[in-house]
């Protein structure tokens, strides 16, 4: 399985699991799992109008992720967010619906589009993911601080100046890009996957910031591996076992959590955090 | 006057069998989705009502592959989510998010699955299309009394509980003190979600399921407080914006050259989305802004519960 072709789907791989690892923390830390879904799914449908309309994918991806995540800033800026994000999400799909509808052909990318696909990735792609995701942990790091305060104690870092409505979009384009930049390995429905269970898991085990991150990395590198490494000997779809191992990482975090609260002789400084 | 009259609603509509099939289905859907979907947003558990449409989509595929019947698989793997979700979830909104999502990921790799061994079993093209875009007119076909007792089953769960469910939301301490049994309710409400989530996906496709269960009901809480009206107007937002979006689905037909048309879903939704705008114009004073998603019930519903 480490043939030249797979290399490939290694590399892009290794790039995308920090990226949802580090991007996931914060969905996790800001209870943004439903736009963390959202988005991506959203941003498919983009990319499917795109490639039966026969224009590039990514373009379709990078408008619609992105117009997805602006709508659910500027619609849940009014209103609660999960229902703001419940429509942006909704127009978007029925957008993409429409633009389906020019044509009555079915492309087998839409398939890889949503689940992943192994074999998809090629070398041209490689750089293009590597300069995005270097982009989204930069401006991870370049904006922890405001992102920490606000998704912890808001009001605290709106006295300070730090204005929600700025972080929010903020956050939410960064979100946009990396899910961009992972569909076409790991497929639309699962991109979440991998920033929700990875760093789920690793809030469980620590509540320390940093561990956090760094643990949470190295779960989604390890669902990814385990994933692909499945995938290629099996034949099924490499979304299967990404979506699995998220939820059985998850099962373990919380798990190992339980015990070592059950079991630990001086109170756990690093417990489980309440809403884990 | 007569020209006005066709442009608006094109010959043959009234006369048009799918069309009458499609209106009668779609309200239907659309009152047992208003009903669900009211306490869905008041709850703050959107993210649970979207995330049924593909466990339900899970389910479905699920039983394409082992031969049940559709609605078995739809409704099936809805309940176990639920059941699953109240297994890890926690009673704070963050939990509850998280919880959904780790189901649903689940869900969705099973769904990866099932779609490859449904493909490879019997080469059938274009499943993931239709799972994610199925239309109201070409939905599988499903009896209607077995639409009808789903239906009336879920508005009899949502009706016998409504009291408690509406206490245990504004606020699970004072219904806990006063007897009421908030996990079990959740509960019951969580499984009456997931069967009207896994039977309007079933029968209008996943964007119309989540776009009838959140939209009307978050446009009728934005222009009015008092339940038994919220509950009223969402209904009948929903009705209407079935209705209006199959006419102009219909209409679409003849507008320009190509003949083509745009999809039913695409108008119902756009109808949805600029009533809810509309509202959010004209409506009362704007949400407090939250920095993240904390959902607030309303004090007009607190004091309500508390009269």
């Amino acid at each position: 399985m480490f043939a030249g072709f797979m290399m490939n789907t290694w590399a892009v791989a290794t790039i995308v699991a920090p990226v949802a690892g580090v991007v996931g923390y914060f969905v996790v830390l800001r209870g943004s799992a439903f736009p963390a879904h959202a988005i991506p799914k959203g941003a498919f449908a983009g990319a499917a109008a795109a490639a039966l309309l026969g224009i590039s994918t990514l373009i379709g991806l990078a408008v619609f992720s992105l117009l997805g995540a602006l709508g659910i800033g500027a619609l849940g800026r009014r209103t609660r967010h999960d229902v703001a994000t419940a429509l942006a999400l909704v127009m978007m799909l029925a957008l993409g619906a429409a633009f389906l509808s020019r044509t009555t052909e079915y492309e087998p990318e839409i398939y890889s589009l949503l689940f992943g696909e192994i074999l998809g990735v090629s070398a041209t792609e490689l750089l293009p993911v590597a300069i995005l995701g270097a982009a989204c942990i930069a401006a991870i790091l370049l904006l922890y601080r405001p992102l920490t305060l606000s998704s912890v104690v808001p009001e605290i870092a709106e006295a300070r100046g730090i204005r929600p409505y700025r972080i929010e979009i903020a956050f939410l384009v960064i979100v946009a890009l990396a899910t961009a930049m992972a569909i076409p390995v790991v497929g639309a429905l699962l991109i979440f996957s991998l920033m929700i269970g990875p760093p789920a898991a690793a809030r469980s085990l620590t509540s320390h910031p940093a561990i956090a991150m760094l643990l949470s990395t190295a779960i989604a590198l390890a669902t990814v591996w385990i994933a692909i490494a499945a995938s290629y000997q099996m034949n099924w779809p490499v979304g299967f076992f990404v979506g699995t191992f998220a939820a059985l990482s998850y099962a373990l975090g919380r798990g190992c959590a339980a015990w070592h609260r059950t079991h630990a002789t001086a109170p756990a400084l690093h417990a489980a955090t309440p809403d884990a | 006057m007569h020209q006005l009259l066709t442009w608006v609603v094109e010959p043959g509509f009234f006369t048009s069998e799918p069309v009458r099939a499609a209106v009668v289905t779609g309200s239907a859907v659309a009152v047992v989705s208003a009903v669900a979907g009211i306490f869905t947003v008041i709850r703050g558990q959107s993210f649970a009502g979207h995330a049924f449409g593909d466990i339900a989509a899970a389910g479905g595929s699920g039983a394409l592959l082992l031969g049940l019947s559709p609605l078995t698989g739809f409704i099936g793997l809805g309940i176990i989510g639920a059941g699953a979700m109240d297994l890890i979830g926690v009673q704070r909104v963050r939990g509850r998010d998280l919880a959904t999502g780790i189901v649903l990921g689940a869900a969705i790799g099973l769904t990866a699955l099932f779609l490859y061994l449904d493909t490879t079993a019997s080469a059938t093209t274009g499943a993931a299309q239709q799972v994610l875009f199925g239309s109201i007119f070409t939905t599988a076909t499903t009896t209607l009394p077995v639409v009808v007792t789903c239906s009336v089953l879920v508005a009899a769960v949502i009706a016998v509980i409504w009291r408690p469910l509406l206490l245990a939301t504004v606020s699970p301490d004072i219904a806990a003190a006063r007897g009421v049994p908030v996990r079990l309710v959740g509960m019951a409400y969580m499984l009456a979600l997931a069967t009207a989530v896994g039977l309007s996906s079933l029968t209008i496709g996943a964007i119309l399921s989540t776009a009838l269960l959140i939209g009307p009901a978050a446009t009728a809480l934005r222009l009015t407080r008092r339940m038994g009206w919220a509950l009223a107007a969402a209904c009948l937002i929903g009705v209407a914006a079935i209705w209006a979006g199959i006419l102009l689905a219909y209409d679409s037909y003849y507008w320009g050259n190509t003949h083509q048309g745009l999809p039913v879903s695409f108008f119902i939704v756009a109808v949805i989305f600029a009533a809810y705008l509309l509202t959010g114009l004209a409506g009362r004073r704007p949400a407090r802004p939250h920095g993240t998603a904390v959902p607030s019930a309303g004090d007009a519903i607190r004091d309500q519960v508390a009269a």
